[in-house]
């Protein structure tokens, strides 16, 4: 069973955009050896003869016309009543390229 | 006191006219006004729910206010999820659940409390506190449902919405004494409500006997446009069900030798004896061992959360993601490392084909059995602070329940016994095959209406 490192822990949360302290990353890092010790056990089941399961009901493909839905259109204020920093009639979103 | 009763009570005294509806809000509105700072089960209450009530006099829940668990879409009311990235949120839109309760006629009489972005089992990880158990205060009410399953218990609602995805309808209910059914997964649509793991989330009603939660799944299912993975299957009337005798129905009692829980076993397999004197016969039979199914769930669930709170970005509405808490940075990360190059067939493929297993192994059992039967929960709801520094908490208690759960399977629990010393429930959870709640809720009602473990139940027959 491979030992989870603080180094690992700040890899994940660059990938999942989660800001994280060093105190944080030690208790992650230990409760993701606790969490990964539980399942474990599912290495132990032969599944070699059994398909996955993504889905329960069996639907498949649901599609529907590609027509304005006018029930569930938003005026551009609703739109924008909840964001942070709008700036006329659009959202603000942060800088993500040459930030340097 | 109209806050006491139960919805079907209070749907007939108002289509009597014995009531008004100013007197049925007005008496939950002093109820939650009494209660809510001591047990924190709302975080935001609908003061204009009679007002909107009014309007609604004529559908067929004439205007009654049911509690709403904070992770449904409510337009023009906060919804948070119990997180404070969505502190502010203010919904443009209603769930489609919602929308279809407003058209049978119910209000909303506010948010209750959970388990933040429905994450756990107790209300612990909540970012607005834990919800107290108004059964014994110094417990757990369970979760991540535990407001509302705390609204109904404490007689703070007349009804109450849960969402499902491992026991977060079930486990609560039974640790409060209550009823809590989880449909088929499709069955109600999951548009509107705060995502969690996509491919179990089950919107389902919180109640206090099984017969309200027939009348108010009525008024929640329904194939919906917005989710694709409602099914287009017809919806009966499941209140038909209420008053079924179950003479000849087949009931299998599993997870009856699961070490550790011997003691709330010896009481289930006692209370099991009323249905062989309602005419059915009950017999031990093995199921697959649940322990996998907690390993099935942890990595599907956390899988699927860390795609699912991806879209917290703080941009479009919300906080940023520094505002999220423990035990969504601990889920949220798990499922980013699960599902990685070189570990997702490792453990998300391997999860999904052990899923498969147990979906096979229940279709062998309803081949025999019509329903099978187990505990609820391992025990009784756990002390304040139980969740501490336990990673692994939530699964561990939710292990009977994760199966049927990620199997899609519709289930109820209903209180099936008391602590006279500490007050607490066990519940017990009946689970029938897919799109077969209707079985559940007869084998259900059937039970609750042959015993007194139901608290609005014995207090009718009282003449209370």
């Amino acid at each position: 069973m491979s030992t989870i490192t603080p180094a690992q822990v700040q890899h994940i949360a660059n990938l999942a955009s989660i800001p994280v302290s060093d105190e944080e990353k030690k208790d992650l890092a230990q409760a993701f050896e606790e969490t990964l010790a539980v399942v474990q056990n599912l290495q132990s089941v032969d599944t070699s003869h059994v398909e996955p399961t993504h889905q329960v009901t069996g639907l498949e493909n649901i599609l529907r016309e590609d027509v304005v839905d006018t029930d569930h259109m938003l005026t551009q204020e609703q739109a924008l009543a909840n964001a942070k920093q709008t700036h006329e009639g659009f959202v603000v979103v942060p800088r993500i390229i040459d930030q340097d | 006191m109209l806050a006491k009763k139960t919805l079907t009570q209070v749907l007939d005294l108002l289509e009597k006219k014995e009531i008004t509806l100013e007197e049925l809000h007005k008496d939950l509105h002093a109820a939650v006004a009494e209660k809510n700072e001591t047990l924190n089960v709302y975080l935001t209450v609908n003061t204009a729910s009679a007002e909107e009530a009014a309007q609604r006099s004529e559908a067929a829940l004439r205007g009654i206010p049911i509690a709403v668990k904070d992770n449904y879409c409510t337009k023009g009311i906060r919804t948070t999820a119990s997180s404070t990235v969505l502190d502010t949120f203010v919904p443009p839109y209603d769930s489609t659940v919602i929308a279809n309760l407003k058209k049978a006629g119910a209000s909303i009489l506010g948010k209750t409390n959970l388990d933040a972005w429905a994450h756990g089992s107790s209300t612990e990880t909540s970012q607005y506190g834990r919800t107290l158990n108004p059964r014994n205060t110094n417990h757990l009410p369970g979760g991540s449902s535990g407001g509302s399953a705390a609204a109904v218990a404490a007689d703070m609602a007349i009804a109450a919405l849960g969402t499902e995805t491992a026991g977060s309808i079930r486990q609560p209910a039974a640790w409060c004494g209550i009823v809590g059914l989880k449909p088929t997964y499709g069955r109600c649509s999951r548009y509107g409500v705060v995502a969690m793991a996509s491919s179990t989330d089950s919107p389902g009603p919180m109640t206090k006997t099984v017969e309200d939660a027939a009348l108010l799944l009525n008024h929640m299912a329904g194939h919906d446009k917005y989710d694709g993975t409602t099914a287009d299957v017809s919806v009966p009337d499941f209140t038909q069900a209420i008053g079924k005798s179950i003479k000849g129905l087949k009931i299998g009692y599993v997870y009856h030798s699961i070490e550790g829980l011997e003691e709330s076993n010896a009481h289930l397999a006692k209370e099991l004896e009323v249905f062989k004197k309602l005419g059915a016969t009950v017999e031990k039979v093995e199921a697959m061992d649940p322990h996998y199914a907690i390993s099935v769930y942890t990595v599907v669930q956390r899988g699927e959360v860390s795609s699912n709170l991806g879209r917290y970005d703080g941009i479009r509405y919300g906080n940023d993601r520094s505002f999220f808490g423990a035990e969504a940075k601990r889920r949220i990360m798990l499922g980013t490392y699960t599902l990685s190059k070189g570990y997702s067939d490792q453990y998300y493929n391997t999860a999904q084909k052990v899923r498969s297993l147990y979906i096979q192994d229940y279709n062998k059992l309803f081949e025999t059995y019509d329903v099978l039967i187990s505990l609820t929960s391992p025990g009784y709801a756990k002390k304040i602070g139980a969740t501490e520094g336990e990673a692994m908490f939530g699964e561990l208690e939710d292990m009977l329940l994760e199966p049927s759960s990620i199997s899609g399977l519709p289930g109820i629990s209903v209180p099936c016994y008391r602590d006279p010393e500490t007050n607490l429930f066990l519940g017990m959870n009946i689970v029938a095959p897919m799109w077969k709640e209707e079985t559940v809720i007869q084998v259900a009602d059937a039970y609750e209406k042959a015993t007194n473990w139901n608290t609005w139940r014995a207090a009718e027959k009282a003449g209370e």
